[in-house]
């Protein structure tokens, strides 16, 4: 029952100390239950549990009147302990008078309980375990079937790219290329050195036990021209530009971006991922040779620094060592990972979700992604490589 | 630049927040100059003016989002913009902030978004706090969706969500950036219902950034209005009293929508 509620007591701010908050019971002719709130009700201060309302009513009254004329001061601490009480009460099938409880409060309750939006509570029910299984199972064929659709949207727009007929602005593709190309320069230099260093010093020290200090030079060139310089700017391409892409079209899908260039008849395939593939392939093969030469440089800097060789003499050895083979079949290996990752960064991008977290999930699937498919593809290379005789 | 300030009724109420020659801008560049105004202790108190006039600006500048240029904010009397890191936290916890989209953490359910406040300023156990973000989300029209992802809610219902979280800690200033916006009519009347409650019964001073006219028309009791091209303030006052006896051309035409004053006297005298 909602009759007319009381003018006051309103909240007080002020926290001046006072009496705790408090409840007291009291039966009037054993068919109403007076429930007298009084004292300071405050967020964060003790307050008498919704318990002993229901130790009360274990004895139903026909009627419950809720009185506050003797409350100090109360915010929400007020508000949750009646709501709770209120609800006890009428699932006890009790009547509930509120019309002396203060204007405020009595208007608040009455606010929390209009509603507006009915809950779906069917949506919310967990499912069983062969369901989930179920689900789960069938979750996956319809991803794998999404998978090939986006890869066959792609092959789509590319044949379009290349046939000059796809709808994109140059421009993006030109500040594409620079972003994939030339700002990776500085992480490739290191990480190629380093890597060159690294090989370098595993094989001087065991070479030098058969005092084959030369060989160092074919060890890291070989190395580094037929597997580790596509490798290395497979692995960075993939952390940096691929995380990069994944991010920057998962927040424009956030952000309806994407809806918009549909709506205008744009597609994104062309206009958003292809760019960006065809920017990564073009640009991880010069990012491999660069990286190969510094690998053999790093590699130099111990042959001729630590094991006291000439510089022509390693250069020699290097050259003597390779083939042109070797050199197409890593830079061929560097062009296929920039056209995986360029893949799968879109496609975790483009099917990011429409919030925040999604657009964090969908980065860090398109690198695990990335990185997974790399591995695949690398062995796969290897194996083929091999049958040919490369 | 002078400027004649279109001056409206004002509710007389204790100062609560006095905002003084504040200026302010983005890399050097300014938006809004001269802002003087004084928002009373329970005040809904509507921030208006056409787009991109610095609404949100000025109401970022008010939370501590935006360090002003020049001038000051000052809160019951202790100046909000030069005050001590720890004294700013303090006064912090007195706010609730909307922002304009809701902006609720997407990794935690709605109770989560609000419970964490609560969790970090107060000792209240767990269930208190759940009790207390259910109550919350149930006056925003949102009673039994605690353990809904962000993500699984409608816009509008994110907004509502945002309000709530607001409301956590019982803020005596809730700062509202158009909490209308995207709602339906029904949800926004019932939201301005909320407003006006939480006035009446709770005292809480709330400063509303909106173009919502039939909202801002209902709810509000003193106002500023921004302009754009001479970057500061045009009308101040309760927005019914500007409406009737503010000749501004600019004011009148927000105000009514763009009509002529005779031609909205003529509608509402056929309506």
């Amino acid at each position: 029952m909602k009759a007319s509620p009381q003018e006051s007591p309103e909240p007080d701010r002020e926290s001046s100390p006072s009496t705790p908050a408090a409840v007291s019971f009291e039966r009037e002719d054993g068919e109403t239950l007076v429930v007298n709130a009084s004292g300071r009700w405050k967020t964060g201060a003790p307050r008498p549990a919704v318990d002993e309302f229901q130790q009360q009513i274990a004895t139903p009254p026909r009627r419950v009147v809720f009185v506050a004329d003797e409350v100090e001061s109360w915010d929400s601490a007020l508000l949750t302990w009646l709501r709770a009480a209120i609800q006890a009460a009428e699932a006890a099938e009790i009547e509930t008078d509120r019309s002396r409880l203060p204007k405020g409060v009595f208007e608040l309750l009455h606010l929390a309980e209009l509603v507006v939006e009915p809950l779906r509570r069917a949506e919310r029910a967990r499912p069983g375990f062969l369901a989930r299984v179920g689900r789960i199972a069938t979750g996956f064929w319809s991803e794998t079937l999404e998978d090939l659709g986006f890869f066959g949207r792609v092959c789509t727009a590319l044949v379009r790219f290349v046939t000059f007929r796809a709808q994109f602005r140059r421009s993006d593709l030109y500040h594409l290329i620079q972003s994939t190309g030339a700002e990776a320069v500085p992480i490739i230099t290191l990480v190629s050195v380093i890597i060159g260093l690294i090989l370098a010093f595993v094989g001087a020290v065991q070479l030098r036990l058969f005092g084959a200090d030369l060989y160092i030079a074919n060890l890291v060139g070989i190395a580094m021209v037929r597997e580790m310089g596509a490798m290395t700017v497979g692995i960075i391409m993939a952390g940096r530009t691929g995380a990069a892409f994944a991010a920057q079209l998962g927040t424009m899908k956030v952000t309806e971006e994407i809806d918009a260039l549909s709506t205008f008849g744009l597609s994104p395939m062309e206009f958003l991922v292809v760019p960006r593939i065809v920017a990564l392939f073009l640009m991880t093969p010069f990012l491999c040779l660069y990286s190969m030469v510094l690998g053999i440089c790093g590699g130099a800097m111990v042959g001729v620094g630590m094991l006291g060789l000439s510089p022509q003499l390693y250069l020699d050895q290097t050259l003597e060592s390779l083939q042109m083979l070797d050199l197409y079949g890593g830079v061929f290996r560097s062009a296929v990972y920039g056209v995986l990752i360029g893949i799968t960064a879109c496609l975790r991008g483009m099917r990011c979700g429409n919030d925040a977290a999604a657009v964090g999930e969908a980065t860090t699937s398109a690198v695990v992604t990335a990185l997974v498919v790399i591995v695949i593809a690398d062995g796969v290379m290897a194996v083929v490589f091999n049958a040919l005789g490369i | 630049m002078a400027n004649e300030i279109c001056d409206g009724r004002m509710p007389e109420r204790e100062p609560h927040i006095e905002v003084r020659g504040l200026e302010l801008g983005y890399k050097g560049r300014p938006i809004l100059s001269n802002m003087d105004f004084t928002v009373g202790r329970g005040d809904v108190f509507v921030i208006m003016g056409g787009s991109g006039c610095g609404k949100s600006t000025l109401l970022r500048a008010m939370v501590g989002l935006l360090e002003p240029l020049a001038g000051d904010v000052s809160y019951d009397g202790m100046n909000f913009t030069r005050a001590e890191r720890s004294e700013r936290s303090e006064m912090l916890r007195r706010f609730g902030v909307l922002y304009q989209k809701g902006a609720l953490w997407s990794s935690m359910t709605l109770a989560e978004n609000i419970g964490l406040v609560l969790g970090e300023y107060t000792e209240l156990e767990r269930d208190e706090i759940r009790e207390i973000a259910a109550f919350k989300l149930a006056l925003v029209g949102l009673a039994g969706f605690e353990d809904h992802m962000p993500g699984e809610i409608s816009g509008g219902m994110q907004k509502r969500a945002g309000i709530a979280r607001a409301m956590a800690l019982d803020p005596e200033i809730l700062f509202l950036d158009e909490p209308s916006a995207g709602l339906d009519p029904i949800t926004s009347r019932r939201l301005d219902e909320l407003i006006l409650t939480l006035r009446e019964s709770l005292g809480t001073t709330l400063v509303v950034v909106t173009h919502d006219l039939e909202s801002l028309l209902t709810i509000g009791d003193n106002s500023v209005f921004l302009d754009r091209e001479t970057k500061s303030i045009l009308a101040r006052g309760d927005p019914r009293d500007l409406l009737e006896h503010c000749t501004h051309p600019q004011v009148q035409a927000f105000l009514r929508r763009g009509d002529e004053p005779s031609k909205a006297g003529a509608k509402e005298t056929v309506s």
